[in-house]
C-alpha cells in the first residue's frame, strides 16, 4: 500500500498529468485480460467447459475466450478431464511446447487429484507431472466455479514478478521415448 | 417354438454345458473347443440368424469358481431379421486362457478381443492382430483380472504415484 500511497501523491504533485507505475504490475494487467487458452479436453469436464465457453456463461467477458488450438500460441494450458498414463507424455509434451509465460489450469476433481480413479489407469492429479497454477475442483465444476478459479488466476497473474520467467520445462521426462 | 437355447441345446447335445433364461434373457453356456461351429451355426441358421455380435468382453471369477472355470468369454448377440438376442457364455481355464477368435465369423469381434485380451489376457486364436487397444505395450500384466495388485501403477512419465 504504501508504494501506491507515494505514487498517488506524486502523481497529484505532477497535477494528475502523469502516471506512476511498475513495469510488473502493468506487463500482469496487460497478461491477466489477454489469456489465450489451449483446451486440453479428454472426459466429461468437457461438457462443462463448452457451457463456460459458450454464450451462456461467456469466458469472453475476461479476455479469456480464444481457444488456440496450437500450444505455440497458447498462454494457459487448460487441462479439462481425466489424465490417463497412456495420455501423460502428451500433456507434457504440450505443455512443454507452449511459450513462456504460460500457467496451468486443472479443471475438476480428475485432474486434481484424479478424482474418482484411483487405479492403474488414471493419473492421480497433474500436480504430480506439472506445475499447477490453479486447482478447480468438482465433478465437474460448475462453472461460476470456473470463473472464480479463473479471477483467481487472474489475481495471481497480476502480482507476478516478472523474475519468476521462464518457468522452464516439466519436471519428469518420459521413461520410454516414441 | 421351442425357446432359442433349447434349439442350440438340441442341435449341439453335449457342447452345450448348460442353459438358463431369466426375465426373457436366454444364456447358453458352451464349451470352449465348440466356440467356432456353433457361433458360425446361430450366424447361419435361417432361424437363428445372429448377424449382429453386440458384445463380447469376459469376467473373472478366481476364487469363486473352479480354476477351470476362472473365465468366462460373454458373447451377446442380436438378429437385426428376427428381433431376438442371446447371450453365449464359454468358460476358459486359469492357466494361459486361450480361446478361438471369432473374427472369422463376425469381423466386428475383432477389437473387443483386443479388449480382453488387454484387460484379462485372454488370448484368441486366429485373430488377425492381437495386441493391446486401449493399454501401451510397456503396461505389464491385464488389470482387469482379480490378482491384479489394485494399487500396482505403470506410469509412463512421472513418479509412481
Ligand atoms: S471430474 Fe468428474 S466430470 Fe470431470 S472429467 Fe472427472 S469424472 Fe468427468
Amino acid at each position: 500500500m504504501g508504494v501506491e500511497m507515494e505514487e498517488q501523491n506524486l502523481e497529484a504533485a505532477l497535477g494528475d498529468s502523469v502516471i506512476l507505475t511498475q513495469l510488473d504490475k502493468v506487463i500482469g494487467w496487460g497478461r491477466k485480460y489477454s489469456f489465450f487458452l489451449y483446451p486440453f479436453i479428454t472426459a466429461c469436464c468437457g461438457m462443462e467447459f463448452m457451457s463456460v465457453a459458450g454464450p451462456r456463461y461467456d469466458l469472453d467477458r475476461f479476455g479469456a475466450a480464444l481457444p488456440r488450438f496450437s500450444p505455440r500460441q497458447a498462454d494457459i494450458l487448460f487441462v479439462v478431464g481425466t489424465i490417463s498414463h497412456k495420455q501423460a507424455p502428451i500433456l507434457v509434451k504440450v505443455y512443454n511446447q507452449m511459450a513462456e509465460p504460460k500457467w496451468v489450469f486443472a479443471f475438476g476433481a480428475c485432474v486434481c487429484s484424479g478424482g474418482m480413479y484411483n487405479n492403474y489407469s488414471t493419473v492421480q492429479g497433474i500436480d504430480t507431472i506439472l506445475p499447477v497454477d490453479i486447482y478447480v475442483p468438482g465433478c465437474p465444476p460448475r462453472p461460476e466455479m470456473v470463473f472464480d478459479g479463473l479471477i483467481k488466476l487472474q489475481e495471481l497473474v497480476q502480482n507476478e514478478r516478472s523474475s519468476k520467467w521462464p518457468r522452464g520445462k516439466a519436471a519428469y521426462e518420459p521413461r520410454v521415448k516414441r | 417354438m421351442a425357446e432359442l437355447r433349447e434349439q442350440v441345446q438340441r442341435k449341439f447335445g453335449d457342447a452345450v454345458l448348460t442353459t438358463h433364461a431369466e426375465h426373457g434373457d436366454q444364456t447358453v453356456i458352451i464349451r470352449k473347443d465348440a466356440v467356432l461351429e456353433v457361433m458360425r451355426w446361430m450366424r447361419d441358421e435361417p432361424s437363428m440368424l445372429f448377424n449382429f455380435m453386440m458384445d463380447l468382453t469376459a469376467v473373472d471369477y478366481k476364487g469363486i469358481k473352479p480354476p477351470v472355470w476362472r473365465f468366462e468369454v460373454v458373447y451377446h448377440l442380436y438378429s437385426l431379421k428376427h428381433n431376438h438376442r442371446i447371450r453365449v457364455k464359454v468358460p476358459v481355464a486359469d492357466d494361459s486362457p486361450s480361446i478361438d477368435s471369432i473374427v472369422s465369423i463376425w469381423k466386428g469381434a475383432d477389437w473387443f478381443e483386443r479388449e480382453v485380451w488387454d484387460m484379462y489376457g485372454i488370448a484368441f486364436k486366429g485373430h488377425p492382430n492381437l495386441k493391446r487397444i486401449l493399454l501401451y505395450e510397456e503396461f505389464e500384466g491385464h488389470p482387469l483380472r482379480k490378482d491384479y495388485p489394485i494399487k500396482k501403477r505403470q506410469p509412463l512419465i512421472g513418479p509412481d504415484n
